[in-house]
């Protein structure tokens, strides 16, 4: 199995983050969009550790997962303050700082 | 065709899909779930690339803990198709449009990298016995450091999330 495979899915894996983050509105699917350019990113770190037999890259997965999970706690956290103050999810309502 | 290469296309096109099915859903919960399949397609490739620590971790940390905590907030805000909202039709082409186009720069600029190989032979670095070793020997401070960051992180949630009678009344 060549490298060249994984590399495309996880670059397509990202895209599709990244095309979800551009298109929709609502905060918390933005917010899971970025957990998926995360999991790719993961994917390929992975990839690269089976073709040079090095556990480094496992090891920098874990670190990975371990800010992940503090982002989402912290992110959504700020959501649902968000949330109770102007009772919408919409970014487009959550543009205050330009003002 | 090998099981291997038959196990790896299936789990690239669940992957995919499921990706495409977290974006284009109109329901929040629907995209949850979508999200969770994707995160056991990629669970599924890292058992293929013989990591079973990570796999096991990805199914416990992402499709266990952090798409539950997703869950329950669209629960809790009773979010669904109806109160989605709506945006211009040309911004979204837009969105679609740029990450394609990043996509097929990357695809070209890789296309003619270095190639590797990877040995489909089983090696046993994904196994828990050496992560642990490399992470306590060479790792050691970085895993004490995040450890300060998920207790902080978890202290500043707690201090966002309050009610807000409590800043109001001093």
């Amino acid at each position: 199995m060549p490298i060249q495979y994984y590399l495309f899915l996880s670059m397509a894996l990202f895209c599709i983050g990244i095309m979800g983050t551009l298109m929709r509105r609502n905060a918390i699917i933005i917010f899971m969009c970025i957990e998926m350019m995360l999991n790719a990113v993961n994917l390929l770190l992975v990839a690269f550790s089976k073709m040079y037999g090095d556990s480094s890259a496992q090891i920098f997965v874990f670190f990975n997962m371990v800010v992940a999970a503090a982002e989402v706690a912290v992110g959504l956290a700020i959501i649902v303050m968000m949330y109770r103050k102007v009772h919408s999810v919409d970014i487009n309502i959550l543009n205050r700082l330009k003002h | 065709m090998s099981i291997y290469e038959v196990l790896f296309w299936f789990l690239t096109v669940v992957a995919l899909s499921c990706a495409l099915g977290v974006i284009l859903s109109r329901n929040p919960v629907n995209s949850v779930l979508f999200l969770i399949l994707t995160f056991f397609a990629i669970s599924g490739h890292y058992i293929l690339m013989n990591a079973q620590f990570l796999a096991i971790v990805n199914i416990i940390v992402y499709a266990g803990a952090i798409m539950v905590l997703f869950l329950f907030v669209i629960m809790l805000m009773n979010l669904n198709a109806d109160t989605e909202p709506q945006k211009n039709r040309l911004v979204q082409l837009a969105g679609v449009i740029s990450g394609g186009v990043l996509f097929l720069v990357v695809l070209a600029a890789l296309k003619s990298s270095s190639r590797g190989e990877l040995e489909q032979t089983s090696t046993d670095i994904g196994l828990i016995k050496n992560l642990g070793k490399t992470l306590f020997t060479q790792f050691v401070l970085p895993f004490e450091i995040s450890s300060v960051l998920f207790l902080s992180a978890m202290i500043g949630a707690i201090v966002i999330g309050k009610k807000e009678e409590a800043s109001t009344n001093n």
